[in-house]
Protein backbone atom coordinates (compact mmCIF):
# COMPACT_ATOMS: atom_id res chain seq x y z
CA UNK A 1 0.00 0.00 0.00
CA UNK A 2 0.81 3.57 -0.93
CA UNK A 3 2.29 5.93 1.90
CA UNK A 4 0.17 8.77 2.48
CA UNK A 5 3.21 10.25 4.81
CA UNK A 6 6.34 10.32 4.78
CA UNK A 7 8.63 12.36 7.21
CA UNK A 8 12.80 12.13 7.03
CA UNK A 9 15.11 13.87 9.57
CA UNK A 10 12.92 16.21 10.38
CA UNK A 11 13.96 18.95 13.13
CA UNK A 12 12.29 21.94 14.90
CA UNK A 13 14.33 24.54 16.89
CA UNK A 14 13.01 26.43 18.94
CA UNK A 15 14.77 29.07 20.93
CA UNK A 16 14.20 29.67 24.48
CA UNK A 17 14.56 32.99 26.00
CA UNK A 18 15.43 33.59 29.63
CA UNK A 19 15.47 36.51 31.87
CA UNK A 20 18.29 37.75 33.63
CA UNK A 21 17.33 38.56 37.16
CA UNK A 22 17.24 41.87 39.21
CA UNK A 23 16.88 45.16 37.75
CA UNK A 24 20.44 45.02 36.04
CA UNK A 25 19.54 42.09 34.78
CA UNK A 26 16.27 43.70 32.99
CA UNK A 27 18.17 46.54 31.21
CA UNK A 28 20.62 44.11 30.03
CA UNK A 29 18.32 41.83 28.12
CA UNK A 30 16.90 44.87 26.76
CA UNK A 31 19.75 44.98 24.87
CA UNK A 32 21.12 41.52 24.15
CA UNK A 33 19.01 38.27 25.42
CA UNK A 34 20.20 35.63 26.81
CA UNK A 35 18.43 31.96 24.47
CA UNK A 36 19.31 28.34 24.29
CA UNK A 37 18.21 26.26 21.19
CA UNK A 38 15.53 23.56 22.11
CA UNK A 39 15.03 20.80 19.62
CA UNK A 40 11.29 20.50 20.31
CA UNK A 41 11.46 17.60 17.46
CA UNK A 42 14.84 16.08 17.17
CA UNK A 43 15.54 14.08 14.10
CA UNK A 44 12.28 11.85 13.39
CA UNK A 45 11.73 9.24 10.91
CA UNK A 46 8.23 7.56 10.16
CA UNK A 47 6.08 6.94 7.18
CA UNK A 48 2.38 6.04 7.43
CA UNK A 49 0.21 4.14 5.38
CA UNK A 50 -3.22 4.99 3.42
CA UNK A 51 -5.73 4.05 6.03
CA UNK A 52 -3.92 3.54 8.95
CA UNK A 53 -5.07 4.87 12.76
CA UNK A 54 -1.33 5.58 14.27
CA UNK A 55 -1.35 6.73 17.75
CA UNK A 56 1.50 9.85 18.21
CA UNK A 57 1.73 9.28 22.04
CA UNK A 58 4.16 10.70 24.28
CA UNK A 59 4.85 12.59 27.76
CA UNK A 60 4.00 16.62 28.02
CA UNK A 61 6.37 18.83 25.96
CA UNK A 62 7.62 15.51 24.06
CA UNK A 63 7.04 17.35 20.86
CA UNK A 64 3.72 16.17 19.55
CA UNK A 65 1.87 19.06 18.44
CA UNK A 66 4.37 20.21 17.16
CA UNK A 67 4.86 17.56 15.13
CA UNK A 68 1.53 17.36 13.77
CA UNK A 69 2.02 21.71 13.09
CA UNK A 70 4.92 20.94 10.50
CA UNK A 71 2.76 18.16 8.93
CA UNK A 72 -0.13 20.54 8.59
CA UNK A 73 1.45 23.28 6.78
CA UNK A 74 1.61 25.50 9.53
CA UNK A 75 5.32 25.56 10.90
CA UNK A 76 8.44 25.23 8.81
CA UNK A 77 10.35 22.72 9.83
CA UNK A 78 14.35 23.49 11.09
CA UNK A 79 15.50 21.05 8.85
CA UNK A 80 14.46 17.37 7.18
CA UNK A 81 11.58 16.75 4.53
CA UNK A 82 8.03 15.82 4.63
CA UNK A 83 5.76 14.33 2.29
CA UNK A 84 1.77 14.47 2.84
CA UNK A 85 -0.39 13.09 0.48
CA UNK A 86 2.46 13.97 -1.84
CA UNK A 87 2.63 17.21 -1.43
CA UNK A 88 5.33 19.46 0.81
CA UNK A 89 2.57 20.92 3.05
CA UNK A 90 4.30 24.50 3.99
CA UNK A 91 5.24 25.14 0.15
CA UNK A 92 2.33 24.06 -1.22
CA UNK A 93 -0.24 25.12 2.04
CA UNK A 94 -3.16 26.24 0.21
CA UNK A 95 -3.57 23.33 -2.16
CA UNK A 96 -2.41 20.48 0.53
CA UNK A 97 -4.63 21.71 2.85
CA UNK A 98 -7.72 20.71 0.91
CA UNK A 99 -7.00 17.17 1.44
CA UNK A 100 -6.70 17.20 5.12
CA UNK A 101 -8.61 17.57 8.21
CA UNK A 102 -7.27 18.82 11.67
CA UNK A 103 -8.83 18.82 15.05
CA UNK A 104 -6.53 21.11 17.64
CA UNK A 105 -8.46 19.59 21.40
CA UNK A 106 -7.66 22.86 22.90
CA UNK A 107 -8.35 25.33 20.04
CA UNK A 108 -11.52 25.90 18.46
CA UNK A 109 -12.00 25.99 14.82
CA UNK A 110 -15.59 27.12 14.91
CA UNK A 111 -16.12 30.95 14.82
CA UNK A 112 -16.98 31.90 17.88
CA UNK A 113 -20.28 33.99 18.03
CA UNK A 114 -22.19 32.82 15.14
CA UNK A 115 -24.07 29.45 14.47
CA UNK A 116 -22.46 26.22 14.05
CA UNK A 117 -24.64 25.87 10.71
CA UNK A 118 -23.46 29.57 9.48
CA UNK A 119 -19.74 28.08 10.56
CA UNK A 120 -20.10 24.51 8.45
CA UNK A 121 -21.62 26.68 5.54
CA UNK A 122 -18.74 29.33 5.33
CA UNK A 123 -16.21 26.05 5.52
CA UNK A 124 -18.50 24.45 2.48
CA UNK A 125 -17.45 27.40 0.20
CA UNK A 126 -14.08 27.35 1.80
CA UNK A 127 -13.43 23.76 0.62
CA UNK A 128 -15.41 24.34 -2.66
CA UNK A 129 -18.14 21.33 -1.39
CA UNK A 130 -21.16 20.60 -4.04
CA UNK A 131 -24.09 20.40 -2.54
CA UNK A 132 -24.76 17.08 -3.05
CA UNK A 133 -21.93 15.75 -1.66
CA UNK A 134 -22.54 17.69 1.55
CA UNK A 135 -25.99 16.85 2.12
CA UNK A 136 -24.97 13.18 1.46
CA UNK A 137 -21.64 13.18 3.67
CA UNK A 138 -22.66 15.63 6.34
CA UNK A 139 -25.91 14.31 6.65
CA UNK A 140 -24.64 11.52 8.06
CA UNK A 141 -22.09 12.92 10.07
CA UNK A 142 -24.57 15.17 11.63
CA UNK A 143 -26.75 12.40 12.49
CA UNK A 144 -23.68 10.16 13.52
CA UNK A 145 -22.57 12.90 16.15
CA UNK A 146 -26.13 13.52 17.17
CA UNK A 147 -25.40 17.96 16.89
CA UNK A 148 -28.97 18.45 14.86
CA UNK A 149 -30.09 20.28 18.22
CA UNK A 150 -26.48 22.13 18.28
CA UNK A 151 -26.64 23.83 15.04
CA UNK A 152 -28.32 27.09 15.30
CA UNK A 153 -26.90 27.38 18.35
CA UNK A 154 -23.69 30.01 18.94
CA UNK A 155 -20.79 28.17 19.89
CA UNK A 156 -19.93 30.19 22.76
CA UNK A 157 -22.96 28.87 24.21
CA UNK A 158 -22.18 24.95 23.61
CA UNK A 159 -20.68 22.72 25.85
CA UNK A 160 -17.04 21.28 25.59
CA UNK A 161 -18.59 18.07 24.95
CA UNK A 162 -20.77 19.76 22.36
CA UNK A 163 -18.37 22.11 20.97
CA UNK A 164 -15.74 18.76 20.51
CA UNK A 165 -18.43 17.11 18.67
CA UNK A 166 -19.19 20.07 16.23
CA UNK A 167 -15.14 20.57 15.88
CA UNK A 168 -15.47 17.30 14.54
CA UNK A 169 -18.08 17.68 12.05
CA UNK A 170 -16.31 20.62 11.10
CA UNK A 171 -12.71 18.83 10.19
CA UNK A 172 -15.01 16.54 7.98
CA UNK A 173 -17.04 18.69 5.53
CA UNK A 174 -14.69 17.90 2.40
CA UNK A 175 -14.37 14.32 3.84
CA UNK A 176 -10.89 14.59 4.15
CA UNK A 177 -8.57 11.19 3.32
CA UNK A 178 -6.25 12.22 6.06
CA UNK A 179 -7.30 13.35 9.91
CA UNK A 180 -4.45 14.90 12.13
CA UNK A 181 -6.17 14.53 15.57
CA UNK A 182 -4.38 16.70 18.53
CA UNK A 183 -6.03 15.31 21.97
CA UNK A 184 -9.91 15.32 20.35
CA UNK A 185 -11.28 14.03 23.59
CA UNK A 186 -9.74 16.15 25.81
CA UNK A 187 -12.20 16.88 28.56
CA UNK A 188 -15.36 14.67 27.20
CA UNK A 189 -17.69 12.65 29.30
CA UNK A 190 -17.39 8.60 28.40
CA UNK A 191 -20.60 8.56 26.15
CA UNK A 192 -19.28 10.90 24.13
CA UNK A 193 -15.91 9.60 23.78
CA UNK A 194 -17.77 6.29 23.14
CA UNK A 195 -19.55 8.07 20.30
CA UNK A 196 -16.35 9.89 18.73
CA UNK A 197 -14.07 6.66 18.50
CA UNK A 198 -17.16 4.75 17.10
CA UNK A 199 -17.56 7.44 14.51
CA UNK A 200 -13.82 7.70 13.99
CA UNK A 201 -13.82 3.59 13.22
CA UNK A 202 -16.63 3.99 11.33
CA UNK A 203 -15.26 6.76 8.94
CA UNK A 204 -11.94 4.37 8.50
CA UNK A 205 -13.49 1.60 7.51
CA UNK A 206 -15.79 3.18 5.13
CA UNK A 207 -13.05 5.54 3.31
CA UNK A 208 -10.24 4.31 4.55
CA UNK A 209 -9.42 7.58 6.00
CA UNK A 210 -5.63 7.83 7.38
CA UNK A 211 -5.93 9.13 10.55
CA UNK A 212 -2.88 10.30 13.08
CA UNK A 213 -3.88 10.76 16.64
CA UNK A 214 -2.34 11.86 19.79
CA UNK A 215 -3.99 11.85 23.12
CA UNK A 216 -2.85 11.32 26.66
CA UNK A 217 -5.64 8.85 27.25
CA UNK A 218 -4.66 5.74 26.44
CA UNK A 219 -7.80 4.05 26.19
CA UNK A 220 -8.78 6.04 23.02
CA UNK A 221 -4.93 3.68 21.73
CA UNK A 222 -6.36 1.27 22.97
CA UNK A 223 -9.61 1.30 20.79
CA UNK A 224 -8.51 2.93 17.98
CA UNK A 225 -4.89 2.31 17.38
CA UNK A 226 -2.97 -0.69 16.35
CA UNK A 227 0.06 1.23 15.64
CA UNK A 228 2.22 3.47 18.09
CA UNK A 229 4.72 5.97 17.51
CA UNK A 230 6.47 6.98 21.15
CA UNK A 231 7.68 9.98 21.33
CA UNK A 232 10.71 11.16 24.15
CA UNK A 233 12.29 14.62 24.64
CA UNK A 234 11.57 15.08 20.37
CA UNK A 235 12.57 11.30 19.37
CA UNK A 236 10.70 8.67 18.33
CA UNK A 237 11.58 5.74 20.95
CA UNK A 238 9.20 2.80 19.59
CA UNK A 239 7.15 2.72 16.71
CA UNK A 240 5.53 -0.19 16.20
CA UNK A 241 2.47 -2.45 17.01
CA UNK A 242 0.48 -1.98 20.23
CA UNK A 243 0.27 -5.29 20.66
CA UNK A 244 3.61 -5.77 20.77
CA UNK A 245 5.31 -2.77 23.12
CA UNK A 246 2.30 -4.78 25.69
CA UNK A 247 3.58 -8.62 24.99
CA UNK A 248 7.20 -7.02 25.42
CA UNK A 249 6.52 -4.86 28.61
CA UNK A 250 4.11 -7.06 30.61
CA UNK A 251 5.16 -8.26 33.46
CA UNK A 252 2.56 -10.61 34.10
CA UNK A 253 -0.49 -11.06 35.66
CA UNK A 254 -1.47 -9.36 39.19
CA UNK A 255 -3.67 -11.12 41.14
CA UNK A 256 -5.61 -9.13 43.82
CA UNK A 257 -7.44 -10.72 46.98
CA UNK A 258 -9.52 -9.58 49.70
CA UNK A 259 -10.03 -11.44 53.05
CA UNK A 260 -12.64 -11.72 55.18
CA UNK A 261 -10.75 -12.02 58.12
CA UNK A 262 -7.59 -10.18 59.22
CA UNK A 263 -4.80 -11.28 57.03
CA UNK A 264 -0.91 -10.76 57.86
CA UNK A 265 1.37 -10.43 54.73
CA UNK A 266 4.23 -12.52 56.22
CA UNK A 267 1.71 -15.61 56.70
CA UNK A 268 0.75 -15.42 52.99
CA UNK A 269 4.17 -15.36 52.24
CA UNK A 270 5.13 -18.15 53.65
CA UNK A 271 2.21 -19.67 52.29
CA UNK A 272 3.16 -19.69 48.72
CA UNK A 273 6.73 -19.73 49.67
CA UNK A 274 7.51 -22.45 46.97
CA UNK A 275 6.16 -20.30 44.17
CA UNK A 276 7.90 -17.40 42.14
CA UNK A 277 5.55 -14.60 43.47
CA UNK A 278 5.87 -11.50 44.64
CA UNK A 279 3.38 -10.25 47.44
CA UNK A 280 2.56 -6.57 47.93
CA UNK A 281 0.10 -4.85 50.62
CA UNK A 282 -2.09 -2.27 50.25
CA UNK A 283 -2.80 -1.21 53.85
CA UNK A 284 -6.11 0.81 53.54
CA UNK A 285 -7.78 -1.51 51.85
CA UNK A 286 -6.24 -4.65 52.87
CA UNK A 287 -5.61 -5.64 49.63
CA UNK A 288 -3.03 -8.57 48.40
CA UNK A 289 -1.47 -8.15 45.23
CA UNK A 290 0.14 -11.22 43.92
CA UNK A 291 2.38 -10.69 40.68
CA UNK A 292 2.68 -13.84 39.12
CA UNK A 293 4.41 -14.83 35.26
CA UNK A 294 1.49 -15.03 32.94
CA UNK A 295 1.41 -18.61 33.13
CA UNK A 296 -2.34 -20.46 33.74
CA UNK A 297 -0.59 -23.29 35.85
CA UNK A 298 1.42 -20.85 38.44
CA UNK A 299 -2.15 -18.49 38.54
CA UNK A 300 -3.71 -21.52 39.36
CA UNK A 301 -1.47 -23.14 41.99
CA UNK A 302 -1.23 -19.83 43.79
CA UNK A 303 -5.08 -19.37 44.06
CA UNK A 304 -5.78 -22.85 45.17
CA UNK A 305 -3.14 -22.53 48.06
CA UNK A 306 -4.19 -18.92 49.09
CA UNK A 307 -8.48 -20.24 48.74
CA UNK A 308 -7.84 -23.18 51.01
CA UNK A 309 -6.39 -21.33 53.68
CA UNK A 310 -8.03 -17.83 54.00
CA UNK A 311 -11.78 -17.01 53.44
CA UNK A 312 -11.95 -14.88 50.25
CA UNK A 313 -13.85 -11.71 49.99
CA UNK A 314 -12.88 -11.05 46.43
CA UNK A 315 -10.86 -11.85 43.86
CA UNK A 316 -9.95 -9.98 40.75
CA UNK A 317 -6.72 -11.23 38.01
CA UNK A 318 -5.37 -7.85 35.95
CA UNK A 319 -3.27 -7.63 33.34
CA UNK A 320 -0.59 -5.42 33.14
CA UNK A 321 -2.39 -2.03 31.92
CA UNK A 322 -1.08 -0.36 28.88
CA UNK A 323 -1.00 2.90 31.33
CA UNK A 324 1.32 1.17 33.24
CA UNK A 325 3.50 -0.19 30.39
CA UNK A 326 3.56 3.45 29.22
CA UNK A 327 4.45 4.65 32.39
CA UNK A 328 7.15 2.42 32.99
CA UNK A 329 8.39 3.46 29.29
CA UNK A 330 7.98 7.31 30.41
CA UNK A 331 10.46 6.77 33.44
CA UNK A 332 13.10 4.84 31.70
CA UNK A 333 12.68 7.18 28.42
CA UNK A 334 13.78 4.22 26.26
CA UNK A 335 12.12 0.73 24.55
CA UNK B 1 -13.99 33.40 -5.40
CA UNK B 2 -17.38 32.21 -3.69
CA UNK B 3 -15.57 31.98 -0.39
CA UNK B 4 -14.20 35.31 -0.05
CA UNK B 5 -18.26 36.45 -0.41
CA UNK B 6 -19.03 33.62 2.18
CA UNK B 7 -16.52 35.65 4.66
CA UNK B 8 -18.17 39.10 3.91
CA UNK B 9 -21.80 37.63 4.54
CA UNK B 10 -20.23 35.70 8.33
CA UNK B 11 -18.52 39.15 9.19
CA UNK B 12 -22.30 40.74 8.60
CA UNK B 13 -23.96 38.01 10.80
CA UNK B 14 -21.01 38.72 13.70
CA UNK B 15 -21.79 42.77 13.02
CA UNK B 16 -25.19 41.88 14.07
CA UNK B 17 -24.89 39.35 16.51
CA UNK B 18 -23.19 42.79 18.62
CA UNK B 19 -25.59 44.80 17.93
CA UNK B 20 -25.01 47.31 21.20
CA UNK B 21 -21.36 48.46 19.84
CA UNK B 22 -23.29 49.41 16.75
CA UNK B 23 -25.46 51.57 18.18
CA UNK B 24 -23.15 53.01 20.66
CA UNK B 25 -20.77 53.78 17.45
CA UNK B 26 -23.43 55.65 15.95
CA UNK B 27 -23.44 58.23 19.38
CA UNK B 28 -19.94 58.75 19.08
CA UNK B 29 -19.28 59.31 15.47
CA UNK B 30 -22.65 62.11 16.23
CA UNK B 31 -20.27 63.18 19.19
CA UNK B 32 -17.35 63.91 17.35
CA UNK B 33 -18.86 65.60 14.28
CA UNK B 34 -20.68 68.04 16.50
CA UNK B 35 -17.63 68.40 18.12
CA UNK B 36 -15.39 69.64 15.15
CA UNK B 37 -18.62 71.48 13.61
CA UNK B 38 -18.40 73.62 16.92
CA UNK B 39 -14.87 74.21 16.67
CA UNK B 40 -14.82 74.94 13.11
CA UNK B 41 -17.88 77.42 13.92
CA UNK B 42 -15.51 79.38 16.32
CA UNK B 43 -12.36 79.35 13.89
CA UNK B 44 -14.60 80.73 11.23
CA UNK B 45 -15.96 83.14 13.22
CA UNK B 46 -17.02 85.49 11.02
CA UNK B 47 -14.89 84.54 8.12
CA UNK B 48 -16.39 83.63 4.73
CA UNK B 49 -13.05 81.05 3.19
CA UNK B 50 -10.29 79.35 4.74
CA UNK B 51 -7.76 78.11 2.22
CA UNK B 52 -10.59 78.01 -0.13
CA UNK B 53 -13.04 76.00 1.86
CA UNK B 54 -16.53 77.64 3.10
CA UNK B 55 -18.20 77.23 6.33
CA UNK B 56 -20.90 74.75 5.12
CA UNK B 57 -18.56 73.05 2.62
CA UNK B 58 -16.24 72.77 6.07
CA UNK B 59 -19.26 71.12 7.94
CA UNK B 60 -19.54 69.09 5.02
CA UNK B 61 -16.36 67.69 5.00
CA UNK B 62 -16.45 66.64 8.47
CA UNK B 63 -19.43 65.00 8.55
CA UNK B 64 -18.25 63.39 4.85
CA UNK B 65 -15.22 62.22 6.40
CA UNK B 66 -16.28 60.93 9.84
CA UNK B 67 -19.22 59.05 7.87
CA UNK B 68 -16.36 57.61 5.20
CA UNK B 69 -14.25 56.79 8.13
CA UNK B 70 -17.04 54.44 9.18
CA UNK B 71 -16.42 52.68 5.93
CA UNK B 72 -12.65 52.39 5.61
CA UNK B 73 -12.00 51.95 9.18
CA UNK B 74 -10.77 48.47 10.97
CA UNK B 75 -9.40 47.04 13.60
CA UNK B 76 -7.38 44.18 11.39
CA UNK B 77 -3.90 44.78 12.87
CA UNK B 78 -5.60 44.10 16.61
CA UNK B 79 -7.34 41.24 15.25
CA UNK B 80 -4.41 40.12 13.19
CA UNK B 81 -2.21 40.62 16.61
CA UNK B 82 -4.26 39.00 18.84
CA UNK B 83 -4.50 36.12 16.38
CA UNK B 84 -0.91 35.50 16.32
CA UNK B 85 -0.39 36.32 20.15
CA UNK B 86 -2.66 33.81 21.33
CA UNK B 87 -2.06 31.25 18.56
CA UNK B 88 -4.99 30.93 16.78
CA UNK B 89 -3.74 32.06 13.15
CA UNK B 90 -2.71 28.31 13.24
CA UNK B 91 -6.34 27.68 12.51
CA UNK B 92 -5.99 30.36 9.28
CA UNK B 93 -3.27 28.25 8.07
CA UNK B 94 -5.51 24.72 7.74
CA UNK B 95 -7.51 26.47 5.80
CA UNK B 96 -7.36 26.66 1.79
CA UNK B 97 -7.30 30.05 1.97
CA UNK B 98 -5.29 33.37 1.60
CA UNK B 99 -5.04 34.35 5.29
CA UNK B 100 -4.34 37.93 4.41
CA UNK B 101 -7.19 38.08 1.49
CA UNK B 102 -9.87 36.53 4.21
CA UNK B 103 -8.78 39.60 6.36
CA UNK B 104 -9.46 41.91 3.77
CA UNK B 105 -12.81 40.28 3.01
CA UNK B 106 -13.49 40.45 6.70
CA UNK B 107 -12.80 44.27 6.43
CA UNK B 108 -14.97 44.90 3.85
CA UNK B 109 -17.83 42.57 5.36
CA UNK B 110 -17.44 44.98 8.22
CA UNK B 111 -17.31 47.88 6.61
CA UNK B 112 -20.08 47.77 3.71
CA UNK B 113 -22.26 46.63 7.42
CA UNK B 114 -21.45 50.49 8.69
CA UNK B 115 -21.74 52.05 4.97
CA UNK B 116 -25.18 50.64 5.36
CA UNK B 117 -26.40 50.71 8.57
CA UNK B 118 -24.18 53.11 9.91
CA UNK B 119 -23.04 55.54 7.52
CA UNK B 120 -26.33 56.23 5.40
CA UNK B 121 -28.77 56.60 8.09
CA UNK B 122 -26.04 58.25 10.32
CA UNK B 123 -25.44 61.30 7.29
CA UNK B 124 -29.12 61.84 7.28
CA UNK B 125 -29.58 62.39 11.02
CA UNK B 126 -26.84 64.61 10.51
CA UNK B 127 -28.11 66.39 7.15
CA UNK B 128 -31.20 67.66 8.85
CA UNK B 129 -29.18 68.95 12.39
CA UNK B 130 -26.36 70.54 10.69
CA UNK B 131 -25.77 72.92 7.44
CA UNK B 132 -24.73 70.36 5.05
CA UNK B 133 -24.55 70.69 1.09
CA UNK B 134 -24.65 67.43 -0.95
CA UNK B 135 -24.52 68.00 -4.57
CA UNK B 136 -26.92 65.61 -6.55
CA UNK B 137 -24.43 65.27 -9.23
CA UNK B 138 -23.88 61.40 -9.59
CA UNK B 139 -20.57 61.99 -11.79
CA UNK B 140 -19.50 63.66 -8.26
CA UNK B 141 -20.77 60.41 -6.20
CA UNK B 142 -19.63 57.85 -8.70
CA UNK B 143 -16.48 59.65 -7.92
CA UNK B 144 -16.90 59.57 -4.40
CA UNK B 145 -17.67 55.53 -4.48
CA UNK B 146 -14.28 54.61 -6.02
CA UNK B 147 -12.04 56.84 -3.92
CA UNK B 148 -13.38 55.65 -0.84
CA UNK B 149 -12.93 51.86 -1.77
CA UNK B 150 -9.44 52.80 -2.70
CA UNK B 151 -9.36 54.58 0.97
CA UNK B 152 -10.71 51.27 2.08
CA UNK B 153 -7.71 49.57 0.05
CA UNK B 154 -4.97 51.39 1.34
CA UNK B 155 -6.33 51.83 5.16
CA UNK B 156 -6.69 48.13 4.72
CA UNK B 157 -3.06 47.47 3.74
CA UNK B 158 -1.76 49.43 5.76
CA UNK B 159 -3.37 47.38 8.38
CA UNK B 160 -2.62 44.51 7.34
CA UNK B 161 1.56 45.45 7.50
CA UNK B 162 1.24 46.61 10.96
CA UNK B 163 -0.22 43.22 11.68
CA UNK B 164 2.44 41.42 10.19
CA UNK B 165 5.06 43.24 12.07
CA UNK B 166 3.75 41.34 15.15
CA UNK B 167 5.18 37.78 13.60
CA UNK B 168 8.14 40.20 14.25
CA UNK B 169 7.95 41.69 17.02
CA UNK B 170 5.93 39.83 19.18
CA UNK B 171 4.67 42.69 20.90
CA UNK B 172 3.37 45.62 18.81
CA UNK B 173 0.35 47.13 20.57
CA UNK B 174 2.50 50.69 20.86
CA UNK B 175 3.03 50.23 17.20
CA UNK B 176 -0.72 50.16 16.65
CA UNK B 177 -1.26 52.64 18.60
CA UNK B 178 0.72 54.84 16.74
CA UNK B 179 0.05 53.91 13.16
CA UNK B 180 -3.88 55.14 14.01
CA UNK B 181 -2.77 58.41 15.21
CA UNK B 182 -0.37 59.30 12.44
CA UNK B 183 -3.55 57.99 9.76
CA UNK B 184 -6.15 59.88 11.83
CA UNK B 185 -3.58 62.81 11.84
CA UNK B 186 -2.02 63.02 7.78
CA UNK B 187 -5.32 61.64 6.36
CA UNK B 188 -7.23 64.88 6.67
CA UNK B 189 -9.95 63.38 8.79
CA UNK B 190 -9.14 65.75 11.67
CA UNK B 191 -7.73 68.48 9.44
CA UNK B 192 -8.15 69.02 5.89
CA UNK B 193 -4.69 68.41 4.41
CA UNK B 194 -4.64 71.92 2.55
CA UNK B 195 -5.06 73.64 5.86
CA UNK B 196 -0.79 71.97 6.45
CA UNK B 197 2.00 74.43 5.96
CA UNK B 198 2.81 74.24 2.98
CA UNK B 199 6.22 72.37 3.08
CA UNK B 200 4.23 69.55 5.35
CA UNK B 201 1.71 69.43 2.15
CA UNK B 202 4.93 68.63 -0.25
CA UNK B 203 5.83 65.79 2.17
CA UNK B 204 2.54 64.85 2.28
CA UNK B 205 2.37 64.66 -1.57
CA UNK B 206 5.10 61.29 -1.05
CA UNK B 207 2.89 59.75 1.79
CA UNK B 208 -0.41 57.52 1.60
CA UNK B 209 -2.19 58.93 4.03
CA UNK B 210 -4.21 61.83 2.18
CA UNK B 211 -5.57 58.95 0.51
CA UNK B 212 -7.64 57.96 3.27
CA UNK B 213 -9.73 60.41 4.20
CA UNK B 214 -8.75 63.93 2.35
CA UNK B 215 -9.03 62.82 -1.41
CA UNK B 216 -12.76 61.46 -0.78
CA UNK B 217 -13.96 64.17 1.20
CA UNK B 218 -12.68 66.85 -1.04
CA UNK B 219 -14.28 65.01 -4.07
CA UNK B 220 -18.21 64.79 -2.52
CA UNK B 221 -17.70 68.66 -1.20
CA UNK B 222 -16.86 69.56 -4.28
CA UNK B 223 -13.12 71.01 -3.24
CA UNK B 224 -11.66 69.39 -6.25
CA UNK B 225 -12.27 69.98 -9.38
CA UNK B 226 -13.27 67.35 -11.78
CA UNK B 227 -9.29 67.33 -13.11
CA UNK B 228 -8.18 67.30 -9.59
CA UNK B 229 -10.66 64.49 -8.48
CA UNK B 230 -9.73 62.30 -11.06
CA UNK B 231 -5.66 62.82 -10.32
CA UNK B 232 -6.62 62.16 -6.81
CA UNK B 233 -7.83 58.78 -7.66
CA UNK B 234 -5.07 57.94 -9.74
CA UNK B 235 -2.56 58.84 -7.03
CA UNK B 236 -4.42 56.19 -5.04
CA UNK B 237 -4.58 53.46 -7.30
CA UNK B 238 -1.20 54.07 -7.33
CA UNK B 239 -0.78 53.79 -3.55
CA UNK B 240 -2.99 50.48 -3.63
CA UNK B 241 -0.35 48.78 -5.60
CA UNK B 242 2.60 50.24 -4.62
CA UNK B 243 1.57 48.93 -0.66
CA UNK B 244 0.60 45.31 -1.78
CA UNK B 245 4.69 44.90 -2.63
CA UNK B 246 5.61 45.33 1.34
CA UNK B 247 3.50 43.43 2.09
CA UNK B 248 4.10 40.45 0.33
CA UNK B 249 7.36 40.41 0.93
CA UNK B 250 7.07 40.88 4.61
CA UNK B 251 4.42 37.66 4.56
CA UNK B 252 6.97 35.71 2.84
CA UNK B 253 9.11 36.18 5.57
CA UNK B 254 6.38 35.97 8.32
CA UNK B 255 5.32 32.45 7.45
CA UNK B 256 9.07 31.01 7.14
CA UNK B 257 9.61 32.52 11.23
CA UNK B 258 6.38 32.14 12.59
CA UNK B 259 6.46 30.00 15.58
CA UNK B 260 2.83 29.51 17.21
CA UNK B 261 2.25 30.10 20.84
CA UNK B 262 0.60 27.50 23.06
CA UNK B 263 0.32 23.52 22.57
N1 LIG C 1 6.17 28.73 20.58
C1 LIG C 1 7.14 28.07 21.23
N2 LIG C 1 8.27 28.69 21.62
C2 LIG C 1 9.23 28.03 22.29
N3 LIG C 1 9.18 26.74 22.61
C3 LIG C 1 8.08 26.05 22.25
C4 LIG C 1 7.01 26.67 21.54
N4 LIG C 1 6.05 25.74 21.32
C5 LIG C 1 6.51 24.59 21.86
N5 LIG C 1 7.71 24.77 22.42
C6 LIG C 1 8.52 23.72 23.11
O1 LIG C 1 8.59 22.58 22.30
C7 LIG C 1 8.45 21.41 23.09
C8 LIG C 1 7.37 20.53 22.50
O2 LIG C 1 6.11 21.16 22.61
P1 LIG C 1 4.78 20.49 22.05
O3 LIG C 1 3.69 21.48 22.18
O4 LIG C 1 5.05 19.92 20.71
O5 LIG C 1 4.56 19.30 23.09
P2 LIG C 1 3.42 18.20 23.13
O6 LIG C 1 4.09 16.89 22.92
O7 LIG C 1 2.31 18.54 22.24
O8 LIG C 1 2.98 18.27 24.64
P3 LIG C 1 1.52 18.19 25.31
O9 LIG C 1 1.27 16.75 25.54
O10 LIG C 1 1.72 18.91 26.59
O11 LIG C 1 0.56 18.83 24.39
C9 LIG C 1 8.18 21.86 24.50
O12 LIG C 1 9.36 21.69 25.24
C10 LIG C 1 7.82 23.32 24.38
O13 LIG C 1 8.33 24.02 25.48
MG1 LIG D 1 0.28 19.15 22.50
Amino acid sequence: MENVMEVKDLRKEFKAYSSRTGLKGAFRDLLTRNYKVIPAVNDINFSVRKGEMVGYIGENGAGKSTTIKMLTGILTPTSGSIIVNGMNPHKEREKFVQTIGVVFGQRSQLWWDIAVQESFRLLKKVYKVSDADYNNHMGHVIRTLDIEPLLDKPVRKLSLGQRMRCELAAALIHNPPLLFLDEPTIGLDVLVKLKIRDFLKEINEKYQTTILLTTHDLSDIEALCERVILLDEGSVIYDGALKNLQEKWSEGKELKFQFLEKVDITAVKVLTSELPVKWELEEKEQVFTATVEDSGELISQVIAKVVAAYKIKDIKINETSTEEIIRNIYEKGAV
Amino acid sequence: MDKYFEMIRIRFLMMLAYRTNYYTGILIYSINIGAYYFLWSAIYGSKEHIVGLSMTQMTTYVAVSWMARAFYFNNLDREMAVEIMDGRVAIELIRPYNYLGMKTMQGLGEGVFRLFFFSAPGLIIVYFIFPIQFTWDPSVWGLFAISILLSFLINTELNLLTGITTFFLYNNSGLIRAKRVVIDLFSGLLLPISFFPGWAQEVMKFLPFQGISYFPSMIVTKGFSHHQALEAILQQFVWVILLFLPIQLLWYFAKKQLIIQGG
